[in-house]
């Protein structure tokens, strides 16, 4: 396999309250490779969306060191974790966050304004299966629905690596594998990285790898035998 | 377009209520300010300009009688660029039906060769033959306010002689913008300036070959303390009464008040409103920001930077800026323009010329952009500032805690709905405070707009129940023995008589210099009285003079010091004089003594100069009728009439600006309350639909909505009549004073006209949301996470 896309070490973030003190991640190691599809699992308060959110570029660790292919992301400031967000990372969240004032087309636009070399807005509504979508605001959508024009947003500047935060918690099974499908299918013919938390271990076949978190800490890592489709899967 | 900007127009469209109404209090702000400065300097125009075209004089003088030879001698004083001499006097003036006596002033002109200085201009008829005998032109204001024709004719008292003068034409004269017989009252019906042929004026007056006015016209950067110094020392033997330059000169120092005072009105109030519209855009953003929380955070995931995200929310405040700057650009043109015809035709400038400077438009754009960036910036800060992952997160739950009422153990006098108002009070208490100063805000601003109706009425009734308590004033032609008062007494309808003496004088101290008169009273005065400004009277010191606190002011000088007194009148005695005190009067620059004491002074005998008389309503006719036959009895003035006038002038202005302040007020309150209720509604749809679902009424949930705006209104209409207090304080500080310092009077109808017009503007606000509140869509409201 070639270089690892993420390489972390002793990644450790505490959150302090007061006097109390919350320890979210105590020494995670872990390398993620191109083109992997990985499932995030673990009880709630674990650390998976901090965990998610450091290698987003949208937190900072503690301590501990991160690197994504060339670029150290401990240390960076605000700035260079925006443009490293900004050219990199694709964000899909449970609750789809998208912008209620602008339509399906213009949210992906949102992206494509930015980014360096995007694909147009409404190829990325086709890869979701959306095309036909454009004018719609948020409002006049499913849930899943928009969860899929919060993935078109995505993939729109072709990031390298699609991190999704429960993508499917908000929806109900039948939406839910239709979001997978779509995130399996970018992985697999656009080649991104993709990383995915749930607490729905059956997403688990889906993926490459899977890694388990524990209390802040990598507490298992499986690889299936096999992959398997979305369609493949229940739960 | 950027997608961002297309959501900006989006959440400009969805809030456009909330836009126009922000947009609309910026749009007063700047509407007063570039309104009143723009009125301002086109009075200052006009002014500067008419008195270019018409050569108005510098220094003004007159004297008793001085040799027309004098002339070559006033052109040689140093900085004198050109003198121009002529005979002026005032007369008695009758017009048919008119019972209480009229002034005229007749000054007589070489209709040949027309002045050098002072030039007329004539507004209809034609000007007098050269010559003529009977023709006269008289000043416009006096024509309108009389509702004279030409052709008509009057009778006016000339040095004993009833003669009969026909008007030919209609004038406008620089030295007459403002017209009066003294004081600083408008005196349009009472006082006429007519031009005459000067050789059959001299004739009445054997002034041939003579002269009593003199007029300076200066070189071009002279001030004009020289010429007054030289032109008094050149007069003093025929007697002059001192010479002014053109700012102690009566109709343009009241003229240089009326226009000063725009420029208070407009700094003072915009400056107010522009607070108000700050915070609101404050709060309005701040509820913005927070509500699209989310937003922000996916648009940081997707590398937005800080810097685009806070210039999003900055463009969103400039809309509405940018909104109520245009708006504000029309109302100020239009209010200016409004207010400079006012003036125009109040004055009788010649030309109506209105111009709105740029630099006034960049000002108030500039001060609006900055006062509501400052308060946008406050809102964006702290939100756009949090780690993306932090504003991911829905913010905390709100946390509430028991009253301070009930941590006192008496919340169970409260139902549950008032609790919850309570608590929502005071979970944000500086949005409460927020609303309440702004709401505070419009009614002061109200207050200190109306409050001068007050003020006036309060200046007139102190001013003519208790200062000049005279009925009638007769002044007469030469001072004549005390003996006169019986004569007096012995007239028709007359029931008290007090005399008095009045000198006219130059009080010096050190450089400074002013003239006025000195005015003498009787011990025992009752109808002339000193008063401050508290209505106390002030008691006059035997062997001092009292000044007015302005007069004091004005020469630098307290209790105890010695002023020089030049009197300009008999002997023309020079002598120190004591200052035995100051008193805070309201209008006028006075100097009193005991009427002995003065005569004293001018080492005369007991002489009176004038009389107040209080006269019995019915006998009044037929003693003005008598007076008019009493040649000695130079100057009558029917009090009454002079506050009618008055109360006519100012009245109009009044009610002009109140109309405009209840308007503006009006916008500041529904601007604060409307957006808070908005606000409020739009974080708490979701709390209140859950509560129609529960069951509630429509008029339940609107009472725990509406409920904390009506605590808010009601704290803020008292803390509103203190603020206005404070802002009419403030406003009256700014305000020149140098003819009348008014009083900060304002009576209960006025707070009670200013709570009411807010308190309606409120509730009509407040209703607007009810309606959106009636139609809740509750479906809608719990589908979204907010
Ligand atoms: N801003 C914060 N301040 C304080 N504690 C925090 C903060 N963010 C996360 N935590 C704590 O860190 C721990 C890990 O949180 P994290 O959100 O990563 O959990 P998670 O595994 O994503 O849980 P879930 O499955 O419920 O989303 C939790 O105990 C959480 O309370
Ligand atoms: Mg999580």
């Amino acid at each position: 396999m070639s270089a690892p896309v993420f390489q972390a070490r002793g990644l450790t973030k505490v959150y302090r309250m007061g006097e109390a003190e919350v320890h979210a991640l105590r020494g995670v190691d872990l390398e993620i490779f191109a083109g992997e599809f990985i499932v995030l699992l673990g009880p709630s308060g674990s650390g998976k969306s901090t965990l998610l959110n450091i290698l987003g570029g949208l937190d900072t660790p503690t301590a501990g060191d991160v690197r994504f292919l060339e670029h150290q992301l401990t240390g960076a400031d605000e700035a260079e974790l925006t443009r490293y967000r900004r050219e990199h990372v694709g964000f899909v969240f449970q609750f789809y966050n998208l912008i209620p004032s602008l339509t399906a087309q213009e949210n992906v636009a949102l992206v494509t304004d930015i980014a360096v070399a995007p694909m147009p807005a409404h190829e990325a509504l086709d890869w979701v299966g959306l095309g036909e979508r454009l004018d719609h605001f948020p409002s006049q959508l499913s849930g899943g629905e928009q969860q899929r024009v919060a993935i078109a947003r995505a993939i729109a500047k072709r990031p390298q690596v699609l991190l999704c935060d429960e993508p499917t918690g908000a929806l109900d099974y039948e939406t839910g594998k239709l979001v997978l499908e779509v995130i399996a299918k970018i992985n697999a013919e656009l080649g991104t990285t993709a990383m995915v938390i749930t607490h729905n271990a059956a997403i688990s076949g889906m993926a490459d790898r899977v890694l388990r978190l524990g209390n802040g800490r990598i507490v298992g890592e499986e690889k299936p035998a096999r992959k398997l489709t979305p369609a493949e899967i229940s739960w | 377009m950027k997608s961002l900007d297309r959501k900006l127009l989006r959440d400009v469209w969805l809030l456009k209520t909330q836009v126009v109404s922000i947009a609309l209090v910026i749009a007063c702000g700047i509407g007063g300010f570039i309104g009143s400065l723009s009125t301002h300097s086109s009075l200052l125009w006009s002014r500067q300009h008419y008195y270019d075209t018409a050569r108005f004089a510098h220094v003004f003088a007159t004297a008793k009688r001085a040799p027309a030879s004098l002339a070559t001698k006033l052109r040689g004083i140093p900085g004198v660029a050109e003198a121009e001499t002529r005979v002026v006097r005032d007369a008695q003036l009758s017009l048919p039906g008119v019972v209480p006596p009229m002034i005229a002033r007749l000054i007589g002109l070489d209709f040949a060769h027309p002045p050098g200085m002072n030039r007329l201009t004539l507004k209809g008829g034609r000007w007098p033959a050269p010559g003529a005998k009977g023709e006269v032109a008289v000043n416009q204001r006096f024509l309108v306010a009389r509702g004279l024709k030409l052709g008509q004719t009057m009778t006016v008292l000339l040095n004993g002689k009833l003669e009969r003068l026909t008007l030919v034409g209609t004038a406008l004269s620089p030295e007459y913008i403002y017209a009066t017989r003294g004081g600083g009252m408008p005196d349009d019906e009472w006082f006429a300036v007519l031009w005459i042929d000067e050789r059959s004026l001299a004739a009445a007056f054997n002034m041939e070959g003579a002269f009593n006015s003199v007029l300076l016209r200066l070189q071009h950067g002279t001030s004009s303390g020289v010429a007054v110094e030289a032109l008094d020392h050149l007069l003093e033997p025929y007697g002059g009464f001192g010479a002014v330059g053109r700012e102690d000169q009566v109709s343009d120092k009241i003229l240089t008040q009326e226009i000063n005072e725009q420029k208070i009105f407009g700094t003072v109030l915009p400056a107010v409103f522009l607070l108000v519209a700050a915070f609101i855009l404050n709060v309005v953003l701040h509820r913005q920001v927070n509500a699209q929380r989310g937003e922000i955070a996916a648009l940081k995931a997707l590398g937005y930077p800080d810097r685009d995200i806070a210039v999003h929310y900055l463009k969103f405040a400039s809309v509405i800026v940018l909104l109520g700057v245009a708006l504000g650009v029309w109302l100020g043109h239009w209010l200016g323009s409004a207010m400079t015809g006012l003036y125009t035709d109040f004055f009788h400038f010649p030309e109506f010329h209105y111009r709105m400077e740029p630099w006034l438009v960049l000002a108030g754009a500039g001060a609006t952009l900055a006062a509501a960036f400052g308060g946008a910036l406050a809102a964006i800060h702290g939100v756009v500032r949090l780690r993306a992952a932090e504003a991911l997160r829905p913010p905390a739950p709100a946390e509430f805690r028991p009253l301070l009422v009930e941590r006192l153990g008496y919340g169970q006098l409260l139902t549950p709905s008032q609790r919850m108002i309570m608590r929502n009070l005071e979970r944000k208490p500086l949005r409460a405070l927020i609303t309440v100063a702004g709401i505070a805000a419009s009614v002061a601003i109200l207050i200190s707009g109306i409050f001068w109706g007050d003020a006036i009425e309060w200046f007139m009734d102190v001013q003519f129940n208790r200062v000049q308590r005279a009925q009638v004033s007769v002044g007469f032609a030469e001072a004549v023995p005390r003996a006169a008062r019986w004569e007096l007494e012995r007239l028709p309808g007359v029931k008290q008589v007090e005399v008095q003496r009045a000198i006219p004088v130059r009080l010096r101290a050190g450089h400074r210099s002013y003239r006025t008169a000195i005015t003498g009273l009787a011990d025992d005065a009752q109808l002339q009285r000193i008063l401050d400004a508290d209505l106390h009277a002030a008691k006059l010191v035997p062997g001092a003079v009292l000044l007015t606190t302005r007069l004091a002011e004005r020469l630098a000088v307290r209790p105890g010091d010695t002023i020089q007194a030049e009197l300009l009148e008999g002997e023309r005695i020079k002598a120190g004089l004591r200052v035995g005190g100051s008193v805070d009067e309201m209008a006028g620059m006075n100097a009193w003594m005991r009427l002995e004491d003065l005569n004293h002074l001018a080492r005369e005998a007991d002489l009176v100069s004038g009389a107040g008389l209080l006269v019995d309503r019915d006998g009044e006719r037929a003693l003005l009728e008598r007076l008019k036959q009493i040649p000695a009895a130079a100057v009558v003035i029917v009090t009454r009439t002079l506050v009618d006038t008055f109360r006519e002038t100012s009245a109009k202005n009044v009610l002009f600006f109140t109309t405009i302040l209840t308007v503006f007020a009006a916008t500041i309150a529904v601007g604060v309350v409307y957006n808070n209720a908005r606000i409020q509604l739009a974080e708490r749809a979701w709390e209140l639909a859950s509560l129609r679902v529960l069951g509630f009424t429509r008029g339940e949930v609107s009472v725990l909505l509406l409920g904390e705006l009506g605590l808010e209104i009601a704290a803020a209409i008292p803390l509103g009549f203190v603020a206005g207090f404070w802002l009419a304080a403030l406003l009256l500080w700014f305000m020149p004073h140098d003819v009348i310092s008014f009083p900060l009077v304002i009576y209960p109808g006025t707070y009670l006209f200013a709570g009411a017009v807010v308190a309606a503007a409120g509730v009509a606000s407040a209703l607007i949301v009810r309606n959106r509140i009636d139609n809740l869509d509750l479906v809608g409201v719990l589908k979204t996470r907010e």
